[in-house]
């Protein structure tokens, strides 16, 4: 110790008096920035390209090689199925696994914990961000599986399908960010997101297959069924679940 | 304004800061001292209630940390070693996301770049820039929302002495007595930091060395610190 003791606080003699507390302050309401976190998230997705191409690249890659591993130029119902939804959800863990390192290796994630604003604005605005990526994937990817491989004709399929891809890219955006904001914490976070998310998205898999299958099917009589509701029900309480979940954990995962 | 008693944090079993205790005043500036790992940018960080103290109490404009960080967020601005700017946006986009998240309007954002002198620069994404620019941009996104304490972690580094004299009046003592700035500062600059310091804080591997008013400080005492 040079020139004071620390046991005691310090309080100089000369200071100024002691200015009023103002009052805590006052941040955007949750939607404006939820809005302003989507804007900046699509925006810096735009600019880097980091994750929707390397997303969509991957889907049409991996149609193309099971057309000819196959050896069999359409394939349908649970195969079908199953060929679709393996191939989206690995599509979907690369943008997973980017979904927070901007933020974290450029500070973001600070910025926004100095900010006056509700936490979980992050947690809707990536989960949103990450719907949107798998939207267009599938823009992408569920085109070039009815060319590549699908035995029906696609629009014989899409309005059916599109209920069924929307319920499972909401489980998927939810889990995916959870486990992401997790993951991304930690230096391995390459192979602990797939390793956290895969398991978790399984039940998603097999709802959506299950739901879907029987849109694949080269006999499905146009009209007639639809999805079974069995397993709609099922896609939408998960969501519903691990939506809750996300929501009650997020702020602790942003925590120091 | 600042009140630490006992502040202990620790990173695993290794202490980074041990037993620090101070009172600081509204419109004082305390600069911290201390060599490499001494522990000045996790005092910075609990301050800004990014980390959480670990043990003894932390009181930050009145509220009690880390139980009432969320009264403290939007009154602190922390410009600390990393911009907290994204590189793929330019410095306006970062500064209007930086304004939507604490409430502030875009006319404030273009005063700002026009106060350090990026308006002609504004549109170009931030990795196009200069360190020193990024500085100053950094020095705006911290100051955006005029908060009542400034955490500044060598808020100088990277800037040539026209940019210091830009930035200067964003992160210097203020000048409005109506709004006192008080400001934490760390520092490796021993003139410079004590001409502008009420209060010193000398570490030396998370341990408090050095407390007392700046008039009573030496140059050569801040030197035995790095020694």
């Amino acid at each position: 110790m040079s020139a004071a003791s620390t046991d005691e606080p310090v309080q100089p003699a000369a200071s100024p008096e002691q200015a009023p507390i103002a009052p805590q302050a006052r941040g955007p309401g949750m939607w404006a920035t939820v809005a302003a976190l989507l804007r900046k998230e699509l925006l810096v997705e735009l600019r880097t390209l980091e994750s929707v191409p390397g997303m969509s690249l991957f889907a049409v890659t991996t149609f193309v090689v099971f057309h000819f591993a196959l050896n069999q130029n359409t394939v349908s119902g649970d195969e079908a199925a199953g060929i679709l939804w393996v191939t989206l959800l690995f599509a979907a863990m690369l943008g997973v696994n980017r979904l927070f390192v901007a933020d974290q290796d450029q500070g973001g994630f600070d910025a926004f914990l100095l900010a006056p604003v509700d936490r979980t604005a992050m947690l809707l605005a990536k989960a949103l961000a990450l719907f949107a990526y798998l939207a267009v994937l599938e823009l992408i990817a569920v085109p070039a599986f009815g060319l590549l491989l699908l035995a029906p004709p696609l629009s014989q399929t899409l309005p059916d399908l599109l209920l069924v891809l929307v319920l499972a890219d909401i489980g998927i955006a939810a889990i995916g960010t959870l486990v992401a904001a997790l993951a991304v914490q930690t230096r391995a976070r390459d192979l602990l997101g797939p390793l956290l998310a895969l398991p978790l998205l399984v039940p998603v898999v097999i709802g959506a297959a299950r739901a879907s299958s029987p849109l694949l099917v080269l006999a499905h009589p146009a009209g007639v069924g639809g999805p079974p509701i069995r397993w709609l029900a099922t896609l939408a309480l998960y969501d519903l679940v691990f939506g809750l979940i996300a929501y009650a954990v997020f702020d602790f995962l942003l925590e120091d | 304004m600042i009140e630490l008693e006992g502040l202990v944090r620790r990173y695993g079993e290794r202490e980074a800061l041990s037993d620090v205790s101070l009172s600081l005043h509204a419109g004082q500036t305390l600069v911290v001292f201390g060599p490499n790992g001494a522990g000045k940018t996790t005092l910075l960080r609990i301050l800004s209630t990014l980390l959480r103290p670990h043990s003894g109490g932390v009181t930050v404009l009145g509220y009690s940390l880390p139980d009432e960080a969320w009264a403290v967020r939007g009154r602190v601005g922390l410009l600390g070693h990393e911009p907290l700017l994204y590189r793929e946006l330019t410095a306006r986009e970062n500064l209007r996301f930086h304004a939507r998240l604490h409430g502030v309007g875009e006319e404030r954002v273009e005063e700002l770049l026009a106060a350090v002198a990026l308006t002609d620069r504004a549109d170009e994404p931030l990795k196009t820039l200069s360190r020193g620019m990024v500085q100053r941009a950094a020095v705006a996104r911290a100051t955006l929302h005029d908060p009542e304490l400034l955490l500044l972690d060598e808020p100088r580094a990277n800037l040539d002495p026209a940019a210091r004299e830009l930035v200067e009046p964003l992160i210097g003592p203020g000048t409005d007595p109506a709004r006192p700035r008080t400001r934490v500062i760390s520092s490796h600059d021993p003139a410079g930091g004590l001409a502008e310091a009420d209060l010193v804080l000398g570490l030396r591997g998370g341990v408090p060395v050095l407390l007392s008013e700046a008039a009573d400080v030496s140059r050569a005492q801040i030197a035995e610190l790095y020694r």
